[in-house]
């Protein structure tokens, strides 16, 4: 589904990743984690093309991510991606944000639009608060919103940035219980997060990134029984401590 | 003290003053305003794009203009405008422009320099991750623009918009210089006419200063509001 080839992409002088290679089948849950800075992010980016990138490939369903020739919006509209900081759109309702991009990008007629985004509202929890403004909702709940309004696009995959580290910790949970249980229904993810507990549950393989390249990836009981570098060891005893 | 002034006058005039004088101010300002808060937008992205060609000539433009004083611009525009014209539907007399329509291009093209600088701070102000957000749910940039960006950016920006409004209604009063009926040009020619000179511009200047002021307190208030909402 996802297919990553020797990415390498600098800003200006400083390398951010170094031929960073890795693949995320259908169905499969990948967790990547490594320490502040080590490009975790910048790589979910390139993922979806909101960064570019200068070499490698990138294939998303056998398109390939980085040719000029891609129509970046509409391959975009089939990724969902989850950001740290919710980034809703604080001047709509929450059912303008779910169904915003149903219309304009999927062409679907208003009414279409809102039924999808009401029932995956429902699914997260949230149908109550339809008619608020993102910043009348708790962290959690703009975040679950968040997470239905890229479902209402059908994706075939979804992205995940550290969905839950701006979240205070009564919160977390919510969250989480949302993505296992997607998770559990054989959506793509490639989740960037520190949850160990969720990557235990319900991750298949687990990637540990270190100064911008991939120095671990293995699947996840290889990860947690026995990480073969001492970065990806060092790491674990520090968050697992916590 | 007011002995030896005649207020009368402006009894006399007052509907002229404001029915013909302030009428055509009024409507500059307004279609100024609305022609000149587009084109500044437009403005404001082509010198936040990363197209460089585009910032090069939004960015000159609006350096070039903001350094020539308002009283040239007007000038030059009116006796160029009927040449461009010319030029343009390739006549070889110059076209007639009316009065109006040759200031509102003026005032447009001049004023839309500096709703393009506020614009452009407020598109700064909306965080890149907005961006993103618009980008990633398959938003292409003029739909992540229209829906995401601007608007919000339009929101923040609003008092400070009308405060430049407020600059514009007493920049249009530059217009006297073409002899044009504006607020201004309406009271100076019954001063002349009647030798009330005093009367007249002490009248204007009150009009002025309450109009003005009204508007700004207008915008406190504005501000104060969408401070709560957001
Ligand atoms: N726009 C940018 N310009 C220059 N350097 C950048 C830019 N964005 C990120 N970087 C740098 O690239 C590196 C990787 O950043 P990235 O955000 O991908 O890290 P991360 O692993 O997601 O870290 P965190 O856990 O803090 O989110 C960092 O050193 C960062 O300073
Ligand atoms: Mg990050």
């Amino acid at each position: 589904m996802i297919e990553i080839k020797d990415i390498s992409k600098w800003y200006g002088t400083f390398q951010v990743l170094t031929q960073c290679s890795t693949r995320v089948s259908k169905g499969e849950v990948v967790v990547v984690c490594g320490p502040s800075g080590s490009g975790k992010s910048t790589l979910i980016k390139c993922v979806n093309g909101l960064e570019p990138f200068q070499k490698g490939e990138i294939r998303v369903d056998g398109i390939s991510v980085g040719d000029p020739k891609t129509n970046l919006p509409k391959l975009r509209a089939r990724i969902g991606m989850v950001f740290q900081n919710f980034e809703l759109f604080p001047h709509m309702t929450v059912s303008q944000n779910l169904t915003l991009a149903q219309v304009k990008v999927l062409g679907r007629s208003q009414e279409a639009a809102l039924a999808k985004g009401m029932a995956l509202l429902d699914r997260v929890g949230l149908k109550a608060q339809a008619d608020k403004h993102p910043g009348n909702l708790s962290g959690g709940q703009q975040q679950r919103v968040a997470i239905a309004r890229a479902l209402c696009m059908d994706p075939i995959a979804m992205l995940f940035d550290e969905p839950t580290s701006a979240l205070d910790p009564e919160m977390i949970n919510e969250v989480l219980d949302v993505m296992v249980q997607l998770a559990q229904e054989g959506m793509t993810m490639m989740c960037v997060t520190h949850e160990m507990g969720f990557a235990r549950r319900v991750a298949h393989r687990v990637i540990f990134m270190d100064h911008g390249s991939i120095v671990e990836d293995a699947t996840k009981d290889d990860f947690f029984g026995k990480p073969r570098s001492e970065r990806a060891q060092q790491f674990l005893s520090k968050i697992l401590h916590h | 003290m007011f002995s030896g002034f005649d207020f009368n006058v402006i009894e006399r005039s007052w509907r002229y003053l404001f029915f013909d004088g302030m009428e055509f101010t009024l409507r500059l300002t307004l279609f100024a305003m609305a022609g000149g808060v587009v084109f500044g937008t437009l403005l404001a992205m082509m010198r936040l794009s990363s197209i460089k060609p585009l910032a090069w000539i939004a960015g000159t433009y609006v350096n070039v203009l903001r350094s020539v004083p308002l009283v040239l611009v007007i000038f030059w525009f009116y006796f160029l405008v009927p040449y461009m014209g010319a030029w343009v539907v390739r006549s070889d007399t110059p076209i007639h422009v009316g009065a109006f329509a040759s200031c509102l291009l003026t005032f447009t093209m001049f004023e839309a320099c500096y709703y393009c600088e506020i614009m452009r701070a407020g598109i700064q102000s909306i965080s890149r991750g907005q961006v993103s957000a618009g980008y990633a749910i398959g938003l292409n940039y003029w739909q992540t623009m229209g829906q995401i960006v601007l608007p919000q950016a339009f929101r923040n920006m609003v008092p400070i918009l009308l405060t430049q409004t407020i600059v514009l209604f007493q920049d249009v009063s530059l217009v006297y210089v073409l002899s044009i009926t504006d607020f201004v040009g309406a009271a100076s020619k019954v001063a002349q006419r009647d030798g009330r000179l005093v009367e007249m511009y002490t009248f204007v200047a009150l009009i002025y200063f309450i109009s003005c002021f009204a508007l700004s307190l207008l915008v406190r208030k504005l501000q104060a509001r969408i401070a709560v909402v957001r």
